[in-house]
């Protein structure tokens, strides 16, 4: 069977589009791939060829108090902040889908604001707040600056739940004689379910894997990534593979739970 | 028996001057089934959310078996709602939603169960209760809808066209399920819709509505057989419109002039003279045919000829062009001793016999012409 | 008490519980780092004053102005570059998947590294591109050099692939959304009109995803104008960006005046980057119904 000119044309854009499809993919998992591979690696440098396989790394890092206090820290900021911004940001959200107020174009650019913006921005403008209010820097500082850049994440996703949600639900709920607090408890929150806990595990990593706000907000206490910068400064090792595989992992997973659920909650 | 609904006085407006009940005032006695009737945006549903609790009148006050309930919320209310598109709890199971109502009111889970049971029961799901509303036909949630609201045994039940998303059978069959509920509860039924149809079938008194006021009032009978304006005769049933002049009226008759024919109809409640415009309506299966050599005694007889024979199973529909462009529309059933054969197809001259009795007058005004 | 005041009352609570954050924690610092960028430093901090001292520094000291443009540069280049990977990505995944199932599973699998440590992602490039990295060894060990080469990292180069590589992620989501947008039948009918496939891309699928496009260079240039991060992994002196200089004003330097005022003149640039977009996408919206 003879192909058309336009058809021989579809078939060879088709090619170079699997092509480049699959050279993009690459692209974007192979250092993936490098850094779990070298922190398995029994050699200090990482250079190719390799040598043997080792744990030793993984010991390492987890015989390091420093970088498990660092852990640590992280695991309680990313704990309350999350709390907070959760708490928060779905106020905000309610705010924005069911009350008229004057001013809401510049509430809503304002609370998306930190996430459009570089995190140094948001840092160095919080840190400058606390300097003229004599605040020491802290981990509780930190806290605060992670709930103020994570808000804008919850309020998208619950917002736009909230837009699709069916209030009748509500009103029937009313109608059958729950008090407002009952409705919102028995009816309201159970079914943004999905759309909070997928913006909360988000929030969580988010947190967890921060630097350039809480690079200017960090008191004495270091943060996971705020410990792994400074070790950086002094050169690589690949402990630091060990735990870069340790993260992205888990991230991975925390991630697409947190996807999947955000997904879910759009299908409602 | 007492007035278990009395609205007084009721209007609602709202932002931007948007009149949505203007001035309304009716009594609903308790135990009756009061179905509210007319048009998308009469103001229909605004009143039964108002009942509810979910608007609050601009003015006005609304009594609940007596207590002034006007700024109540509707869960203060001893009033229950069943929603146009059901409102089911998506997150909980059909046992669940009935129960709803019970829990938040404190109820133990022992009485509870109990309660759920026979509310399923009386609507026939006991077998779902434990499927989730997304499992089920829109009648069956029409009947969990029902359950939920019943269980609580509300003194007044308000629907809110529950019946306009189902299929036609299920519509007609749901409908004299709606009637047996009414009868075996014996609760206050507050019923709107926009299907006339519905409201004759079930109702005990329907109240037909136009931009925010109550045009008639009364049983399903007396609004068919004496609509007082032409909205309502137009509205109910259906209606064949003829324009004319008064040529004389007295105590006894009103005499038209319509077309070239003339038209006796008996006197209502407007006094008319001599050369009043008027419009008069006939309804389509209160005419008859004259036989041929029959004596017309005291009809009034519009001649006419056959244009269309429309068979509609049971009956047929004849269009019979009586001059001046107007074609008059006759229903005749088809029974035993009549078919479409013995009917004589387009072309034939036939002659309207109209009693009296079976024409309404109206006045003619800028708005129902 | 009366329904409509309770609702009143839950209303105001409502928006002045978040509001309140926002002004606390948002509006009111970015006043604070405004007045800051006034004061004037002098041993062994800063004073308060309101000199625009720090301005006049910013335009004409070529230290920072020439740290502006190439920190420009760099956001350009690495949206450009991102923009020529992810495109192709989000069209094959869009258009030359078939099954819904395997399409949705590729696409977590491109948005999911987004939201893993920005660290950790420019950190590998480090390794990969030293002179000890991994990148040499490979081509050492192949022949292609015979002695590792350091021209692949600590320099813009090393800059634009790492952010590169952090970025088409984020270039891929919008992209792909506004694809998924596009009804099948348009592509269709283009085709059905007798113009071939690449004519019918450049006519009707480009065009149409132009506000992914738009959303998604804008946010790669806004947030690589910030960064930091990748500067100090793999920039080196040659690949310092503007944040880096910002950086250094709240480290040793003690500078923070001038910190403030840069911050100001990047959040100025960075906002002015954002509503020329909005402009831009609004000007060419075209509403897909």
């Amino acid at each position: 069977m003879k192909l058309s000119r336009s058809q021989i044309q579809e078939r060879i854009g088709d090619k170079l589009l699997s092509l480049m499809a699959t050279g993009a993919m690459l692209f974007l998992y192979i250092p993936v791939l490098v850094l779990i591979v070298f922190s398995f690696n029994d050699n200090r440098s990482l250079t190719l060829p390799l040598r043997g396989f080792t744990l030793k790394w993984y010991e390492k890092f987890l015989s390091n108090t420093d970088m498990l206090t660092a852990i640590g820290n992280s695991l309680y900021v990313a704990s309350v902040a999350t709390v907070i911004t959760i708490v928060i940001g779905t106020v905000a959200a309610f705010a924005l889908d069911r009350v008229v107020f004057p001013g809401k174009t510049v509430f809503r650019r304002l609370v998306l604001l930190p996430i459009a913006l570089p995190g140094i921005i948001t840092g160095i403008s919080m840190l400058n707040m606390f300097k003229l209010m004599g605040i020491n820097l802290s981990l509780e500082t930190v806290i605060l600056g992670h709930a103020t850049g994570l808000v804008a994440i919850v309020v998208t996703q619950v917002f736009a739940r909230l837009q699709r949600f069916n209030r009748r639900i509500e009103e029937a709920s009313s109608d059958l004689g729950a008090r407002p607090w009952q409705t919102f408890c028995y009816v309201t929150l159970p079914n943004l379910r999905s759309a909070l806990i997928g913006s909360a595990l988000l929030s969580f990593t988010v947190s967890f894997d921060e630097i350039p706000v809480t690079f200017f907000l960090t008191g004495r206490d270091n943060t996971l990534p705020m410990y792994i910068y400074s070790t950086l400064r002094r050169g690589i090792t690949p402990e630091i593979n060990a735990v870069g595989t340790v993260i992205v992992v888990l991230s991975l997973g925390l991630i697409v739970l947190s996807v999947y659920l955000l997904r879910e909650s759009a299908k409602e | 028996m007492n007035d278990i609904i009395q609205i007084k006085n009721v209007s609602k407006i709202y932002p931007g001057a948007i009149t949505a009940v203007s001035d309304l005032s009716l009594a609903v006695k308790e135990g009756e089934f009061v179905t509210f009737l007319g048009p998308s945006g009469c103001g229909k549903t605004t009143i039964l959310r108002m009942i509810a609790g979910f608007e609050i009148p601009t003015n006005g006050k609304i009594y609940l078996a007596g207590e002034d309930v006007t700024e109540h919320p509707p869960y203060e209310r001893q009033v229950n709602t069943v929603f146009q598109d059901y409102a089911l709890f998506p997150h909980m199971n059909i046992r669940e939603n009935v129960g709803y109502g019970l829990r938040v009111a404190g109820m133990s889970k022992q009485d509870i169960k109990p309660a759920v049971e026979q509310a399923l029961t009386t609507v026939g799901l006991t077998d779902k209760a434990d499927a989730r509303p997304g499992n089920l036909s829109g009648g069956q949630k029409q009947r969990v809808a029902l359950a939920r609201a019943m269980v609580r045994r509300p003194k007044v039940l308000l629907l809110d066209e529950p019946l306009s998303a189902l299929d036609a059978k299920l519509r007609e069959a749901m409908q004299v399920e709606l009637k047996q509920l009414h009868k075996q509860l014996g609760i206050t039924f507050v019923f709107v819709t926009h299907d006339q149809k519905e409201a004759l079938v079930m109702s005990d008194r329907v109240i037909v509505m136009e931009a925010g006021r109550i045009v008639q009032s009364g049983t399903p009978t007396e609004l068919y057989d004496h609509p007082v304006t032409p909205y309502v005769a137009d509205f109910i049933g259906n209606s064949n419109k003829l324009y004319g002049k008064v040529v004389s009226a007295d105590a006894a008759q009103v005499t038209l002039q319509v077309g070239s024919h003339r038209v006796q109809s008996t006197p209502g409640q407007t006094r008319y003279s001599a050369g009043d415009d008027v419009l008069a309506i006939v309804r389509p299966e209160k005419v008859r045919l004259l036989a041929d050599g029959e004596d017309p005694r005291n009809y009034s007889i519009i001649p006419g000829i056959v244009r269309e024979v429309l068979f509609h199973g049971s009956s047929c529909r004849l269009e019979i062009d009586i001059g001046q462009q107007q074609l008059f529309d006759l229903d005749m059933q088809l029974e035993l001793a009549l078919n479409t054969s013995d009917i004589g197809g387009p072309g034939t001259s036939v002659n309207l016999a109209i009693n009296s009795d079976m024409v309404s007058v109206f006045p003619i005004e800028e708005d129902n012409v | 008490m009366k329904e409509s005041t309770r609702r009143k009352i839950t209303s105001f609570s409502l928006v002045s519980a978040p509001f309140v954050w926002i002004l606390v924690f948002l509006f009111i610092p970015y006043i604070v780092m405004f007045t800051y960028s006034f004061y004037v430093k002098k041993y062994p901090t800063f004073i308060p004053a309101f000199e625009f001292v720090n301005y006049i520094a910013i335009v004409s000291d070529p230290q920072y102005y020439q740290i502006l443009f190439r920190t420009a540069r760099i956001a350009f280049m690495v949206a450009g570059s991102a923009l020529l990977i992810a495109y192709p990505l989000a069209y094959f995944l869009v258009f030359k998947i078939r099954s819904d199932k395997l399409r949705a599973a590729l696409y977590m699998a491109v948005i999911v590294p987004l939201w893993v440590s920005y660290l950790l992602r420019a950190y590998t490039w480090k390794t990969i591109l030293g002179s000890e990295g991994i990148l040499n060894s490979l081509l050492v060990w192949s022949g292609f050099l015979d002695a590792p080469t350091d021209i692949f990292l600590y320099n813009q180069f090393s800059m634009v692939v790492t952010l590169t590589y952090i970025f088409v992620p984020f270039m891929v989501m919008p992209i792909y959304m506004a694809l998924e947008k596009i009804p099948g039948s348009m592509v269709e009918a283009s085709k059905d009109l007798g113009v071939g496939p690449f004519r019918t891309f450049l006519r009707v699928t480009l065009p149409l995803s132009m506000p992914g496009v738009i959303a998604g260079a804008t946010f790669t240039i806004c947030l690589t104008f910030g960064d930091f991060v990748a500067a100090f992994l793999v920039g080196g002196p040659n690949g310092a960006m503007i944040a880096t200089i910002i950086q250094s004003q709240f480290g040793a330097t003690l500078n923070w005046p001038l910190g403030a005022a840069l911050s100001i003149v990047m959040l100025v640039i960075v906002l002015s980057i954002i509503s020329l977009s909005d402009r831009l996408e609004r000007s060419g919206h075209i509403d897909l119904g």
